[in-house]
């Protein structure tokens, strides 16, 4: 996978991951022209579309946009199921997930992806694993703040 | 929950926090930069104290912002100090905004390797894997190659949450740093038996990438990744390991046979459908078709993901699909129905693909039937977008392979005619091609074709609604172009020619007029033939009187192409029309201006033209780009497969893709030519391409009456008839077989199947002429005019040998004519007078000939205008160069030529040194029959300011049976236009030259010139070789130079049909001489 966006029906950009190096002008240019080129698809179209050299998978959910790009010889079918499995992840994190709360916890979505996908490569498969990983994570946040807090 | 008492904590310790920054650019909708601005500035407060939570809670709103797409790039080094942070939570932040904001020209990264290094080495998981996944995401050469050791230690940790992340961000190490790869591959491998199973699926992938790049090395993977396949129930690991086997099976071509049983078990088990799509998928792209029933298992699931009622299902089998097409389309052509269904699907882009799979699907068979369906659909479609692609690709599919499933080229036509009822279609011009390629090589068709295009001609009006824009009148230059060619086919030419002089026409672009204009003529000549057959001359002289009523609407237009031709064919009608008035019969002259046929060039034809000599095909012609482009500038192999490419010589890579280019070039040049037969039906493809078309607007005009052109016939009623005609045919054969069979009946009673029809069955109506390797032969109807046995041209030219090979091309061109002219004649009289000079134009000179003479002289003289060679090699302007073509043209040889001139006391021909003033030159060459050849004589010309004429004599010996000898006398005219040459002059050194003083005037009117101004002007350039200084209205100047630097100046003026030039010139002799010269031009016309 070369880059994840997520963005809202108003297109505006809720989160960003890209695993190829670019510039950040490439990188607007890039999230400007898929905005669009995916806002201006219809809902019954399916979610594939050629694009560049690349091929462009998304999928709505709700209000938010998820949008990969892979290369040629990837596969459509597991890349939407990575998608899934991230908006399964992030529901579970969150409960019910809303468009709001990745606005107010954009580092907490990035952390989350980051336990699911590295270097654009599923990383772990099992959605239990990667909750955990989470979950301690933020426990060893909350330890820490709590023993810094307590001295003040 | 843990997440809720974080939120707490934080809002309690600090003023604004990421929520409020998020909440606070919510509510500033409308200055949302203004706010942002003091945000920042808030920031770049917060990063200034000491505070690590302070700077965390700044880098962590900084982070948002980034993504908000604000430059944050000068707070690098922050992050980096948060980064540094020995709590997780800061740390976490730093690396999050780290991983989002740096990239490899980010100079601060240098600082953060050691930090980087202790935080993998730390002893909490989280610190490592916080450290790995940023690092994934900034990994630059310098840290891949200074932490690729400490990674490599991690790929053996003794937590599988810190193995898979390190295995998984060794990929990137790799491709910074590709010398780690060979140390570090013994423990990756080690890996892929890992017992925890999301290391083993890391390495999976890292290896499946790896071997996508570079297959070779990993070959001997292959039985372990085999066991892998066989034993895994992971399907995404399943997915990675059949990728890669599809990467390795191109390479080992067994491993193929040994893939495809648990590939197809795969196949028939799996309910996943990512995994079955990639499984077929494989064996499609292996070809695995060795295999019995692989094939028909891959369509037959395809068939069922596009019956799926899920778009992305039904988008991903035809996509499946279009590849088996492309190896085996019979297997395809089975599922036509479902193909078709989908053309009715909601999804634009799935009936695109549909389309796309169409094209290869269509037969003899079947192709009626499709086009039918797709009209159907053109009828239906919504947006101009989605209908010019149905358009474009019913054409496609008919025009493939030369035609090659057409059998009834009437019902095309008939298909083309209804296209061009489509409103709003960019394609016009696409169908016009159509039609004139159609028309052009089946003969047979051009009755039809002819009948229906003038149809269209006298229906153009409702084509052309809104015309400029609507790209449906190119239909018309095509039409108008086979009614003209084709005109002897027509029913009522007077009617057509009375549609392209419609004034409306006027309205159409310039190059549909041009077209109108020069067919308007073709079918005024067939016209006239039928005519002047007639008693009643009448008819024919009302047809000249409508020509010259209509063309000046046409001779006035802002188009030069149109106007051009308008008025050249108005004057040509004028002046058939003074003849008819005469009582002469011009019908067959003007046919014989249109005379010939066009006929379709092959697309090998150009191997036929030999390489003229001393042309290097190969060499070339500026020089090679330098390979300076030193390869130690170029970054250095990611893995070793890659290095050839680079070490490969540079310019040979060049060279070759440079030669594949200018191919596909001059292919798409002559596909786009209707006079080559296409080898591919890519033509249609170039149009699509032509840039900006689709940046065009489209008015859609809402008429109410429908766009349907009256008496044109449906294409359905072929459909009907081909249905007809093979079902007759069909029962034909039956009765054929069943005679046999009675015949046969004593015999055995063999069941014979009269099933479905083979391809081969299928007659077709009409072929298509088809030219393959014979070039076309030129027909010669003038060869009886030239009854010469021997062909002489004069050519003079004052010297310059830059301009001689323009000259020599033309030369060729007629050695050529002339040669196969002689291969007619087999025998011809030796004393027979000819006026083959009748046939060149004169231009400056004349020969005169003496007396009639076993020869006939031709002359031009070519290139007068020269430039006068500056560097003085050659004396002031006193050098005249005649360069003489002798061709002999009868059976006999021809040799000792001796070429002579009587020299005036002006001119002298430069004989050798040595040879007294009255010897003749010796022809260096001999002449067999039939060959021509040139040489040069050198003149010494003392004044230019009078013109000249030269007595001649050429003698040769003709060798038959006995020598005899034979003499020509000629004559040979130096004008004083030959000593001018165009030189181009601007205005104001013109203005000075006139002012100067120096130049005597003298002026001459010429009465009755009945031409346009800029004709007129146009013949002075070309006869006398004037340039045009500047023209106002009906007024010019213009200038020339002789080749001994005398200043020519002309003023002209027309008023009605008097012309007045005053002229300037520092000779007055040279000028009153050219004056004379330029009035003579005119008064040959």
């Amino acid at each position: 996978m070369q880059f994840m966006l997520l963005f809202s029906r108003q297109g505006k950009l809720r989160l960003q991951k890209w695993y190829v190096p670019l510039s950040d002008k490439e990188k607007k240019k890039i999230t400007r022209e898929l905005v669009q080129t995916v806002l201006a698809r219809k809902p019954k179209m399916c979610s594939f579309l050629e694009w560049r050299d690349l091929k462009i998978v998304y999928k709505r959910y709700a209000s938010l946009y998820f949008c990969c790009a892979i290369e040629d010889q990837d596969n459509e079918l597991i890349t939407l199921e990575i998608i899934h499995r991230y908006v399964e992840l992030l529901d579970k994190y969150f409960g019910s997930v809303c468009e709001l709360d990745i606005i107010f916890n954009f580092e907490k979505a990035y952390f989350i992806l980051d336990e699911f996908l590295l270097g654009g490569e599923a990383q772990e498969t099992s959605k239990k694993n990667v909750l955990k990983a989470i979950e301690q994570a933020d426990l060893l946040q909350e330890v820490r703040h709590l023993i810094k807090i307590t001295p003040n | 929950m843990a997440l809720k008492i974080v939120k707490g904590s934080i809002d309690r310790m600090f003023d604004k926090n990421l929520q409020d920054l998020v909440r606070g650019i919510r509510n500033h909708k409308e200055d949302e930069a203004k706010y942002i601005s003091t945000c920042i500035d808030e920031i770049k407060q917060e990063l200034k104290q000491d505070n690590i939570a302070v700077k965390a809670n700044a880098v962590c709103k900084l982070t948002y912002l980034q993504m908000l797409g604000y430059d944050v790039s000068w707070a690098a080094f922050n992050i980096v100090e948060v980064m540094s942070s020995s709590k997780f939570t800061y740390k976490r932040i730093g690396y999050l905004a780290a991983s989002q904001c740096f990239h490899e020209s980010t100079d601060v990264i240098m600082l953060t390797t050691n930090q980087i290094r202790k935080d993998l080495s730390s002893p909490n998981q989280y610190d490592t894997g916080v450290a790995l996944t940023g690092l994934s995401c900034f990994v630059t050469p310098d840290l891949a190659r200074d932490l690729a050791n400490d990674i490599m230690t991690l790929m053996s940790h003794t937590k599988p949450y810190i193995r898979k992340k390190a295995v998984l961000i060794m990929y990137k190490v790799f491709l910074k740093y590709p010398e780690s790869l060979r140390p570090a591959f013994p423990r990756l491998k080690e890996k892929l038996e890992d017992p925890d199973p999301g290391v083993q699926s890391a390495a999976v992938n890292v290896i499946c990438e790896l071997a996508r790049r570079n297959p070779k090395n990993y070959l001997s993977l292959a039985p372990l990744f085999f066991k892998l396949m066989t034993s895994s129930t992971n399907n995404w690991v399943l997915i990675k390991i059949i990728k890669l086997f599809g990467a390795l099976t191109p390479l080992e071509p067994r491993l193929g046979k040994k893939l495809i049983e648990p590939l197809t078990n795969l196949i028939h088990s799996t309910s996943a459908m990512s995994l079955l799509y990639e499984c077929v998928n494989t064996v499609i792209a292996g070809q695995y078709w060795f295999s019995v029933g692989s094939k028909e298992l891959c369509v037959q699931k395809l068939r069922i993901l596009i019956e799926d009622s899920d778009q992305n299902l039904k988008y991903l089998g035809l996509l499946a699909m279009s590849k088996i097409l492309k190896t085996h389309p019979k297997s395809v052509q089975s599922h036509k129905d479902l193909i078709l269904q989908c053309l009715d699907d909601k999804d634009e882009s799935i009936r695109l693909r549909a389309l796309d799979l169409l094209y290869g699907m269509v037969s003899k068979k079947n192709l009626m039937e499709i086009v039918k369906k797709l009209m159907l659909h053109v009828d239906k479609a919504e947006g101009t977008t989605y209908r010019d692609e149905l358009l474009t690709k019913i054409i496609d599919i008919c025009s493939q392979s030369n035609y090659q499933y057409i059998t009834n080229f009437e019902w095309y036509i008939s298909i083309l005619v209804e296209l061009t009822r489509l409103e709003g279609t960019r394609h016009g011009h696409l169908i016009a091609s159509q039609m004139l390629d159609v028309a052009i090589r089946v003969k047979a068709i051009r009755v039809f074709a002819v009948a229906q295009m003038a149809t269209l001609l006298d229906n153009a009006h409702l084509l052309t609604g809104n015309m400029q824009r609507n790209g449906i009148c190119e239909v018309l230059y095509a039409a108008a172009w086979i009614c003209g060619e084709f005109s002897e086919h027509l029913e009522n030419p007077m009617q057509t020619l009375e549609a392209m002089l419609r004034p409306k026409v006027a309205t159409l672009p310039g190059h549909i007029q041009a077209v109108y204009v020069q067919n308007a003529a073709k079918l005024f000549a067939t016209i006239l033939k039928s005519q002047e057959g007639n008693t009643d001359s009448t008819a024919a002289q009302d047809t000249s009187q409508l020509m010259i009523d209509r063309l000046p609407l046409f001779v006035q237009s802002a188009n030069l192409e149109v106007q051009e031709r308008a008025s050249c064919i108005l004057q040509l009608v004028k002046y058939i029309q003074k003849l008819q008035q005469k009582d002469v019969e011009v019908a067959e002259e003007v046919n014989a201006l249109f005379a010939g046929e066009l006929n379709p060039v092959a697309p090998k034809a150009q191997k036929k033209v030999p390489v003229p000599e001393g042309l290097d095909l190969d060499a070339w012609i500026n020089e090679p780009p330098s390979e300076s482009e030193s390869e130690d500038e170029q970054p250095k192999a990611i893995f070793a497969k890659e290095e050839p490419k680079h070490s490969r010589p540079r310019h040979t890579e060049v060279d070759e893709k440079e030669l594949a280019r200018r191919r596909e070039a001059r292919k798409q040049e002559q596909a786009n030519n209707p006079f080559y037969i296409k080898a591919s039906p890519s033509s249609q493809k170039v149009y699509q391409d032509a840039p900006g078309v689709e940046h065009i607007p489209v008015v859609q005009i809402d008429l109410s009456v429908p766009l349907k052109v009256p008496g044109l016939p449906m294409s359905d009623q072929y459909v009907k008839l081909e249905e007809e005609r093979r079902q007759k045919e069909r029962a034909e054969k039956k009765k054929k077989e069943k005679k046999k069979r009675k015949e046969k009946r004593s015999g055995r009673g063999k069941k014979h199947d009269s099933g479905p029809e083979s391809e081969e069955d299928i007659t077709p109506a009409h072929q298509v002429d088809i030219v393959t390797e014979e070039m076309p032969e030129v027909k010669e109807n003038h060869s009886s005019k030239f009854s010469n046995i021997f062909f002489l041209h004069l050519l003079f030219w004052v010297c310059d040998d830059k301009k001689s090979s323009k000259h020599k091309k033309k030369k060729q061109k007629k050695e050529k004519e002339e040669k196969e002219k002689k291969k007619k004649k087999k025998h011809h009289h030796h004393h027979h007078h000819s006026d083959g000079g009748g046939e060149e134009s004169v231009q400056n000179g004349t020969v005169e000939e003496e007396e009639p003479l076993p020869v006939s002289l031709s002359h031009r003289l070519i290139n007068p205008q020269v430039v006068y060679d500056i560097q003085g090699n050659l004396q002031d302007g006193s050098q005249v160069v005649v360069s003489v073509i002798f061709e002999n043209k009868c059976d006999s040889f021809l040799k000792s030529m001796e070429f002579n001139v009587l020299d005036s006391l002006n001119s002298k021909l430069q004989r050798p040194e040595g040879s007294g003033p009255h010897d003749g030159l010796t022809v260096p060459f001999q002449l067999p029959p039939g060959v021509s050849n040139e040489a040069r004589f050198v003149f010494t010309v003392q004044s230019i300011v009078m013109p000249q004429k030269l007595k001649g004599t050429l003698t040769f010996i003709v060798k038959v049976d006995s020598s005899t000898h034979e003499k020509l006398d000629f004559k040979l005219h130096f004008t004083c236009t030959s000593y001018l040459i165009t030189t181009p002059c601007y205005s104001d050194a013109f203005a000075k030259l006139l002012e100067s003083g120096d130049l005597k005037g003298s002026s001459v009117r010429l009465e009755g010139v009945n031409m346009p101004f800029h004709h007129l002007l146009a013949r002075i350039c070309f006869h006398h070789h004037f340039s045009i200084v500047e023209r106002i209205d009906s007024c010019a100047s213009m200038y020339s130079r002789s080749i001994q630097g005398h200043h020519v100046c002309l003023l002209v003026k027309t008023s009605g049909q008097t012309v007045s030039i005053d002229a300037k010139c520092d000779e007055p002799t040279l000028l009153g001489n050219v004056l004379d010269e330029i009035k003579q031009t005119f008064s040959q016309c």
